[in-house]
């Protein structure tokens, strides 16, 4: 079953094409590692999927609908470069606000349980504008994970979490792949993302260079990538 | 064939605007109360009506950006704008200077003056809006939705003021003279507007070519910078 | 490994979080307004700035005017707006922008509420915002112009509430349309006053007459009708548009 499906999806600022023509399409349950270096298109390509873009040409179909419908933002969740938390609310009240907005059926009951999942449940009444950096990296974390995405777009989720951040983050990710969600990760760290990947796709300059699954090639050389078909 | 068209409005209504200075002057006698100064409705009038048919244009060309996304018709919304601004300038000057002239002073919160000045602002602000957005498409989208509430508002702005300034009455600007003007005197004023509307519809012309160089020129930077 | 405990996988989470279906329209949008109005209550950030300039601007008025005489007393109410106008701008523009920290304007947009929820649950927030500093500067207002505004408080909070909405349904839209300009503290008032004139003109002449006594004549009960007009009339183009404005 497709989760993701890319047709001829170009999307311009202005006239200039930050993405030409990518089609790609992802199954269910699989990992997508999304490579490609700074400007090459991935963050475009992320926030097409995440509806907070639209294409300018081309169509993107998201668990058999359009990528805005409000069925398909139910079952998707973010963790962009932003923490996408609110300093001023505590842990338990950002969480709870999503919980809510996401439609879910005892907030705060969920957000309690994902505090405890990431080590969180101590401070739970703690205002994030007193957290530490790892902390609000966790919470985040919990905030894209707590309503149980079918589909996961992370925007090099680990750039810039601390040890603890990242093991939580790995154990989810490992969970989510056990439990069949599907999972597109941008990054740059190859061997982190390459080991949880199923499949591979290389975006060069707006392009898809390589689309394929991740072979055991891959994972021994992480560059081998990049030098076969990135730019020089 | 384009330049050609362009030269074409631009002759047509040049010689409509020179014989009809000629009528002005020579054939329509001065009027009753306010002397020789009341030819200057001529244009008043005229200007006003192409720079409110302008704006209402512009918004219908903004909504069909909205509809297919095609940055030509941003690029025409926004030239038809810039001259309906021009022209709703020149309107509050003329009237100005009418009331100049017949009142002595040289404004007075007349309704229609205070609602094309009010207009004038909204549309400073519409361009105001276009020059801090650098993405085109960004820039179209939102100079399309303030489009709309401009146009939407100045309806509800224009009836509000007549009934805010009937309650406080002032020097009325009654151009129109209670619509007591012979025929003989009527017909300049329509050949005006159709003279001012061929040359808002040459510059429009001019200032969507220029527009449209522009965003080739942006592309192509966009490009060298890019690699 | 982790802190995080022994991580049941498969059934737990899942039956916890089973959606429901379709939480109402207005609720989740009173759960935007609800975390607005939390967040601005623990710092207090725009509520005092707001406060500030209001009482500045009162004090300013006095100087221009001298408050002790009986023409500016009968124009008291038409200063009390500007008053509003200003001193609005501030909370109008922090509305959108508060959201650019952290992204979180992206995590709304891209949550299943729908634009129009998110605007909703703003406006309703500035809405309330607004009306509390507008409470607070009344009996101010009367102190320092010497007038008696609670003699038709009634029918005076009426003008409140109908201005007030039409002031925050053209803000709030246009704090969204300038949230990610970089002039955004010029833009937004340059390109709200001139939209919100007609408001401006209904409370005025409504709120000088109240403020003065006097009772409101069958000409200007169309005052009225102008406010409720203006509202109606915005807040549904601004919630057609919002989508447009915000995703695009």
């Amino acid at each position: 079953m497709t989760a993701v499906s890319i047709d001829g999806v170009w999307k311009y600022f202005g006239d200039y094409p930050a993405l030409r023509e990518v089609s790609f399409t992802l199954e269910r349950g699989a990992c997508l590692a999304l490579l490609g270096r700074n400007g090459a298109g991935k963050t475009t390509l992320l926030r097409i999927l995440a509806g907070l873009s639209k294409p300018g040409r081309g169509s993107v179909t998201i668990l058999g609908a359009d990528a805005r419908a409000e069925e398909t933002r139910r079952q998707i969740g973010v963790l962009g470069h932003g923490i996408g938390i609110y300093e001023e609310l505590s842990a338990v009240e950002n969480l709870r606000l999503f919980a809510r907005l996401y439609g879910l059926s005892n907030p705060t009951k969920t957000a309690m349980e994902w505090l405890d999942r990431t080590g969180l449940e101590r401070v739970s009444d703690g205002l994030v504008r007193e957290f530490s950096r790892g902390m609000r990296q966790r919470l985040a974390v919990a905030r894209a994970f707590l309503h149980n995405p079918s589909l996961l777009l992370l925007d090099e989720p680990f750039t810039a979490l601390d040890d603890r951040a990242i093991a939580v983050l790995q154990t989810l990710l490992n969970d989510a792949r056990r439990e069949g969600r599907t999972i597109i990760m941008s990054t740059h760290q190859l061997r982190e993302a390459l080991e949880l990947a199923s499949d591979v796709a290389l975006i060069n300059r707006g392009r898809l260079a390589y689309r394929g699954e991740r072979t055991k090639e891959m994972l021994d050389d992480p560059s081998w990538l990049y030098r076969n078909y990135g730019e020089a | 064939m384009r330049t050609k068209v362009i030269l074409a409005l631009c002759l047509i209504a040049g010689a409509i605007l020179a014989w009809n200075l000629h009528t002005m002057f020579l054939s329509v006698p001065d009027e009753a109360n306010q002397g020789a100064i009341f030819r200057i409705i001529y244009f008043h009038v005229p200007a006003a009506i192409t720079s409110f048919a302008g704006f209402y244009v512009a918004m219908f060309c903004g909504l069909g950006y909205l509809a297919n996304r095609n940055l030509r018709l941003d690029s025409v919304a926004a030239a038809i704008n810039e001259v309906s601004l021009a022209f709703a300038s020149i309107t509050l000057v003329t009237g100005s200077i009418w009331g100049r002239i017949i009142w002595g002073i040289w404004w007075t919160w007349d309704p229609r003056l205070t609602s094309y000045f009010i207009c004038l602002l909204m549309y400073f602000g519409y361009f105001m809006l276009r020059r801090g957005i650098d993405e085109p498409h960004q820039r179209a989208r939102m100079s399309a939705v303030l489009s709309i509430f401009a146009c939407v508002d100045i309806v509800i702005v224009w009836k509000s003021i007549e009934w805010f300034r009937t309650q406080h009455p002032g020097p009325v600007l009654s151009i129109r003279n209670g619509g007591g003007m012979a025929p003989g005197m009527e017909a300049p004023i329509w050949w005006n507007l159709v003279a001012l509307l061929m040359l808002s519809t040459a510059l429009i012309l001019i200032r969507t070519r220029q527009q449209t160089m522009q965003h080739e020129v942006e592309t192509l930077r966009r490009y060298a910078h890019a690699y | 490994m982790t802190q995080a405990g022994s991580i049941e996988i498969t059934e737990k989470p899942r039956a916890a979080a089973a959606p429901r279906a379709r939480a109402g329209f207005l609720r989740q949008a009173f759960a935007v307004a609800a975390k607005d109005l939390r967040s601005e209550m623990r710092s207090k950030e725009s509520v005092n700035a707001s406060l500030s300039f209001a009482l500045v601007i009162l004090l300013l008025f006095s100087l221009a005017f001298d408050p002790g005489s009986d023409q500016v007393r009968e124009i008291a109410g038409g200063l009390l707006w500007l008053v509003f106008a200003f001193a609005s701008a501030l909370i109008l523009n922090r509305s959108f922008a508060r959201e650019l920290v952290n992204d979180c304007l992206d995590m709304l947009i891209s949550s299943p509420i729908s634009a129009a929820q998110l605007f909703l649950g703003k406006a309703m927030a500035n809405f309330v915002l607004l009306i509390v500093i507008e409470c607070l500067c009344l009996p101010v207002f009367g102190i320092f112009y010497n007038v008696t505004w609670a003699r038709r408080f009634g029918l005076l909070f009426l003008v409140l509430v109908l201005g007030t909405w039409g002031l925050t349904v053209i803000g709030t839209l246009f704090s969204a349309m300038t949230v990610n300009l970089r002039l955004r503290e010029l833009m937004l008032p340059t390109l709200v006053y001139p939209l919100i004139v007609p408001v401006l003109m209904g409370t005025i002449q409504l709120s000088m007459l109240l403020i003065n006594g006097e009772p409101i004549g069958q000409d200007n009960q169309l005052w009225f009708r102008l406010l409720v007009a203006f509202d109606v009339i915005f807040t549904i183009l601004s919630v057609a548009v919002v989508e447009t404005v915000l995703v695009g």
